[in-house]
C-alpha cells in the first residue's frame, strides 16, 4: 500500500535525479566488457532483486523474488527445455505416462544426495510430494499443480510412481518447477513457517542455503561435490559461483544506480524508463518474455455489456496493442499474439485476429445498436456502454497501460473505467467472480493454465456456462502428455477464447535484467526465472 | 511532580488499547485480508479456490466472529504476545524488535542532526548582524520542509554514493551507511526546529527583559545564549516530541530508499499484506514510544524553565508569584 505512492513518487524523483547527474557531468562507469572468455571459477554475485521474499521455501512461494532464490537450492524431477518446451531428464532419468496422464513413474539417478547427505531416492522424492500435498494452500503454486495428485509409491529406491484421480498431463511440465523440487525429508520435521525463514530448507540443488536477513539480503553458497545438474545446463559440476548475496533493494533508481556504480553486479526488474541505461556500454540487459497467460482484460460474461459477444470483440479490436509496448513499455516487451504469451509451449500466433482495427470495433457496435452519445460513449436504450476493470499494481506500469488502454477503448465509443484495488482485494473479487474485467496475467510454462483459468470445472474467470465451446478441448489436453494430440486441442482452444473475446489480451511481462561488464550467463529457465548455475564473474 | 505520575500512567494505558483498538478495527474493515494477500500474491492467485482461503482462515482463527478474535488479540498483547505475522509465519513481536535497532539509530542520529542543524541556523540567523546572511538563513527551514524526502534520499545517494562513491548505497553496514538516512530525516525535521526555534527567538529578543539585562552590561552573546535561547528553547523542545513521530514516518520512505531493515519497511509491507499481528505490534511499538518520548519532554520543562518545576510541585502557589523570577 506504502510501496505504490513511493513508487511512482520515486519515477519522478528518478527523472530529477538523472538530469542532476548529467548537470554533473557524470555517466555511469562502464568498464570493459569485451571478450567474456572461457568461464572463471569463484567469487561472490551481488544481485538486487525488488521485494524481499516472505519466505525462501521454493514449495511454499509464487513471487519471482522468492522463486528465483529457490530454484537454486533444490533439483527437480524433470527440467525444462527453454529453447523448445520439452521436458528433459534431471534427477530423474526417465519417466513413463500411463494412458490417461493419471499415474507417471520416474527413475531416478544414482548418486545425487541432498546437502545433509542423504541420497535423492524414491523415499526422499515420495516424503516431498506428501509433503507439498499436506501444506494444500500454503503451496501457492504445488497447490494447483497436485490438485489431484491421489498417492505416491516407491516401487524400488531408485523407481517412484505418482498417481493422480483425474487426467494430469500438467504435472510432466509441473515436475521440472521449483515449486515440486525435491526438499530432504529432514526438511518436514520443521514446520512450513520454520521453512520459509530457511530452517531446515535442505534441497540437493547446486546451491544450498546460507542467510536470510529480513529487507537486507540472502545468501547461498555452492554446494560442493555437486555433480548431478541437468543436462540442458552449458557445464557439469559444481557452480562456478562461490557465493550468491541476493540483496533486496525496493527503489528502482537505487537499483540502477548500484549497478551502474558497481555496487551490484546484476539486478533484476530494470523498469522500462531505466532499460535504455545499459545498452551497448559493457553491461548486459538479458530479457524474456514470461510463459502462461498474458497480461489480459478477462471479461465476466454474466456481466452488463459483456454478455454480449460482439461488443466483447469490439473492446478486442479496439485494443491498440503495438501502441502500448511502444508507449508505455518499451520494445522489450511484446504485444499480445494469444491469450497464451509466445514463450508457451504449443503457443498460436493469433496476431492477425488480433490487429488493431477501430472501423471494425465501431463497425460491430453500429450493427448492435450502441449509437454515439454526447460524450462520445456509445448508448443503447438508455444504458452506457461501459464496463469496469478490478487491477492491482503487482506490475509497475499496470496503471499507465490500462489508462493507454481505456483512451483506446474511448475512440471506439467504449468506456472503460479503472479500478485500482490491493492484492487481496482483487483477489476476494476474482474468487467471488465479482467483476466485469479482471487484469492479471499468469506465469505457466505449459498450456494447461488455459485450463485452470477458463474451464467450468476449474477457475472459470469468464464464468461459462457449461456446454460451452471451451470446456471439451481444455479436457482434451489435459488427457495426454503426447503433444501430437495436445497441438490441435490446445490451438483450438486459444482461437476459441480469441473469437468469442471471453478475455482480450494486451501484452507479455517480460523480465529485464541487467548485468555488470563483469557478470556473465546468468540464465533464464523456461518459466522465465533465474538459473545461477552457470553464471560466473569475470576477474 | 510524584503525584502526577499515576495519571500519566493510566494515560498512556489509554493511548496503547486505543492505538491497539483501532489499528485492529481499521485492518478488519479493509476489504480483504492477510490470508488473500498472501494466497492470492504473486502468481499463486491463478489456482486458489474458496475452499482452499477457508481452510487457512480456519487454521489461523480467522473465522471466529470479530469479537472473539480481538478479545483473543488483546488478551495475548498485554501479555506481550501480538501473534505470528501471517505472512511470514514470524513471531510478530521478535519481528518487530528485530528491526527496531536499525530503525533507532537512523532515527536517533537523524533528531541529533535535526537539533544541531536546525538549532545552528536559528541562533546565527538571529545573531548574525549581516541582514543578507540573517535572510538567507530563515530562507532554508522553508526550503528544507518543502522538499520531499524520497527525492531527497535519491539526489543524496547519487551524489555521495554514485558520484563520489563515498558512502554505500545499499545496506545497514557501518556507520557511513547510516549518515546519508539520517540527513535525509533530519532534513525536514531540522526545518522546522529551525523555523519555530528562530521564531520565539526573534519574539524573545523584542521582551523587555532583553534591554534591561543588556543595560546591566551583558554582552550580545551573553544575551543571546544565556538568557534568550534558554527561554526561546520550550516551543522547539515540545516540537522535539512531535517530530519523533514524523522521524519514525520518515522511515518509512527512507528505509525503502536506502534499502535499509527497519521498523519502516516492517510497516509498510504489514500494512500492504494486511498483516494484523505485525501492524499491531508496531503500532502499539510506535504509540509506546510517543508516550515515552513525550513524558520525558514533560519532565525536561522544569530543567529548562523553572518556573514550571514551581507549577508542577506547587500547584496551589499562585502563577503570579512564579512568573516574577526573571
Amino acid at each position: 500500500m506504502f510501496g505504490n505512492p513511493v513508487r511512482l513518487l520515486s519515477a519522478t524523483g528518478l527523472v530529477l535525479v538523472l538530469g542532476l547527474a548529467a548537470a554533473c557531468g557524470t555517466a555511469p562507469a562502464a568498464s570493459g566488457g569485451g571478450d567474456a572468455g572461457p568461464p572463471r571459477a569463484g567469487g561472490t554475485l551481488r544481485l538486487g532483486i525488488s521485494s524481499n521474499p516472505d519466505c525462501l521455501d521454493p514449495q511454499q512461494v509464487g513471487t519471482n523474488a522468492a522463486l528465483n532464490v529457490g530454484r537454486q537450492l533444490v533439483d527437480s524431477l524433470t527440467d525444462q527445455d527453454p529453447g523448445n518446451g520439452k521436458i528433459t531428464p534431471w534427477l530423474a532419468e526417465k519417466w513413463e505416462v500411463n494412458a490417461d496422464s493419471t499415474s507417471f513413474t520416474f527413475s531416478l539417478r544414482k548418486g545425487a544426495t541432498f546437502s545433509d547427505g542423504t541420497p535423492v531416492d524414491a523415499a526422499a522424492v515420495k516424503a516431498s510430494f506428501d509433503g507439498i500435498k499436506a501444506i494444500g494452500p500454503k503451496a501457492q503454486l504445488g497447490n494447483g499443480y497436485l490438485a489431484a495428485y491421489k498417492s505416491a509409491t516407491v516401487v524400488d529406491p531408485s523407481t517412484v510412481r505418482l498417481d493422480f484421480s483425474a487426467p494430469s498431463a500438467q504435472f510432466l511440465q509441473a515436475s521440472s518447477t521449483m515449486s515440486l523440487g525435491v526438499l530432504a525429508p529432514s526438511a518436514y520435521q520443521k514446520t512450513p513457517e520454520q521453512r520459509c525463514q530457511g530452517d531446515g530448507l535442505v534441497g540437493s540443488g547446486p546451491f544450498v542455503f546460507e542467510s536470510f536477513k529480513s529487507n537486507q539480503q540472502i545468501v547461498i553458497s555452492k554446494r560442493k561435490g555437486y555433480a548431478w545438474g541437468s543436462p540442458l545446463w552449458k557445464h557439469t559440476g559444481e557452480a562456478y559461483l562461490d557465493k550468491v548475496e541476493f540483496r533486496i533493494v525496493p527503489e528502482p533508481g537505487v537499483r540502477t544506480g548500484s549497478l551502474a556504480s558497481g555496487q551490484l553486479d546484476a539486478i533484476t526488474d530494470v523498469q522500462p524508463v531505466d532499460e535504455p541505461q545499459f545498452a551497448g556500454n559493457g553491461f548486459t540487459e538479458p530479457v524474456r518474455a514470461n510463459p502462461g497467460i498474458v497480461f489480459n482484460l478477462h471479461a465476466n460474461v454474466t456481466r452488463g455489456v459483456l454478455s454480449d459477444v460482439k461488443v466483447r470483440q469490439a473492446v478486442l479490436k479496439g485494443v491498440n496493442r503495438q501502441e502500448v509496448t511502444d508507449t508505455v513499455l518499451t520494445k522489450n516487451y511484446k504485444p499480445a499474439s494469444s491469450i497464451l504469451g509466445s514463450a508457451t509451449p504449443l503457443h498460436l500466433d493469433l496476431s492477425k485476429e488480433l490487429a488493431y482495427d477501430p472501423d471494425g470495433a465501431k463497425k460491430l457496435l453500429d450493427e448492435q445498436g450502441w449509437a454515439p452519445g454526447p460524450d462520445g460513449i456509445r448508448v443503447k436504450d438508455g444504458q452506457r456502454l461501459t464496463a469496469k476493470i478490478v487491477f492491482s499494481l503487482v506490475f509497475n506500469q499496470n496503471q499507465s497501460v490500462l489508462e493507454l488502454v481505456q483512451q483506446q477503448l474511448r475512440k471506439i465509443g467504449f468506456d472503460l473505467r479503472i479500478e485500482q484495488r490491493t492484492t487481496a482485494e482483487t483477489t476476494q473479487l476474482t474468487l467471488a467472480g465479482d467483476y466485469d474485467f479482471i487484469w492479471y496475467n499468469t506465469t505457466r510454462a505449459d498450456a494447461d493454465i488455459l485450463r485452470q483459468l477458463f474451464s467450468t470445472k476449474a477457475g472459470n474467470r469468464s464464468k461459462l456456462a457449461a456446454g460451452n465451446p471451451l470446456d471439451a478441448t481444455l479436457d482434451a489436453q489435459a488427457a495426454t502428455v503426447d503433444d501430437a494430440t495436445r497441438k490441435p486441442a490446445v490451438e483450438q482452444a486459444q482461437r476459441v477464447i480469441i473469437e468469442q473475446a471471453y478475455a482480450v489480451p494486451v501484452f507479455e511481462l517480460t523480465q529485464v535484467w541487467g548485468l555488470g561488464p563483469k557478470t556473465h550467463d546468468v540464465a533464464f529457465e523456461a518459466s522465465s526465472r533465474m538459473r545461477l548455475f552457470d553464471a560466473w564473474l569475470a576477474g | 511532580m510524584t503525584n502526577g505520575i499515576p495519571r500519566r500512567l493510566a494515560q498512556a494505558v489509554v493511548v496503547l488499547w486505543a492505538a491497539f483498538t483501532l489499528s485492529f478495527v481499521i485492518l478488519y474493515l479493509l476489504p480483504g485480508d492477510a490470508v488473500l494477500a498472501k494466497l492470492g500474491g504473486g502468481d499463486g492467485g491463478s489456482t486458489l479456490t474458496a475452499a482452499d482461503v477457508a481452510r487457512e482462515h480456519a487454521a489461523l482463527g480467522l473465522d471466529d466472529p470479530v469479537v472473539v478474535q480481538y478479545g483473543k488479540r488483546l488478551l495475548a498483547a498485554v501479555q506481550g504476545d501480538f501473534g505470528r505475522s501471517i505472512a511470514s509465519g514470524e513471531d510478530a513481536t521478535t519481528l518487530v524488535l528485530n528491526a527496531l535497532p536499525s530503525t533507532l539509530s537512523i532515527t536517533g542520529l537523524g533528531l541529533l542532526f535535526a537539533v544541531v542543524f536546525g538549532g545552528a541556523i536559528a541562533i546565527l540567523g538571529t545573531y548574525t548582524r549581516s541582514r543578507w546572511l540573517s535572510q538567507f538563513l530563515a530562507s532554508l527551514p522553508p526550503l528544507g520542509n518543502s522538499l520531499p524526502t524520497f527525492w531527497v534520499g535519491l539526489v543524496l545517494i547519487q551524489i555521495f554514493s554514485f558520484n563520489l562513491g563515498w558512502v554505500p548505497a545499499l545496506g545497514s553496514d557501518g556507520f557511513s551507511a547510516l549518515v546519508l538516512p539520517a540527513v535525509t530525516l533530519a532534513l525536514p525535521t531540522g526545518a522546522i526546529i529551525g523555523q519555530v526555534l528562530a521564531k520565539s527567538l526573534r519574539t524573545q529578543l523584542d521582551e523587555p527583559y532583553v534591554e534591561v539585562v543588556l543595560a546591566k552590561g551583558a554582552s550580545r552573546a551573553r544575551v543571546h545564549f544565556g538568557h534568550v535561547l534558554r527561554n526561546a528553547a520550550l516551543p522547539a523542545l515540545t516540537l522535539v516530541g512531535v517530530l519523533a513521530g514524523n522521524l519514525l514516518a520518515g522511515s518509512v520512505i527512507t528505509e525503502s530508499v536506502f534499502s535499509r531493515d527497519g521498523i519502516g519497511r516492517v510497516t509498510a509491507s504489514a500494512v500492504s499484506a494486511q498483516d494484523i499481528p505485525v501492524v499491531q505490534a508496531v503500532i502499539v511499538l510506535a504509540a509506546l514510544f510517543f508516550v515515552v518520548l513525550n513524558l520525558a519532554v514533560d519532565l525536561l520543562y522544569p530543567v529548562l524553565d523553572p518556573r514550571l518545576a514551581g507549577r508542577v510541585t506547587a500547584k496551589a502557589q499562585s502563577r503570579g508569584k512564579a512568573v516574577s523570577g526573571v
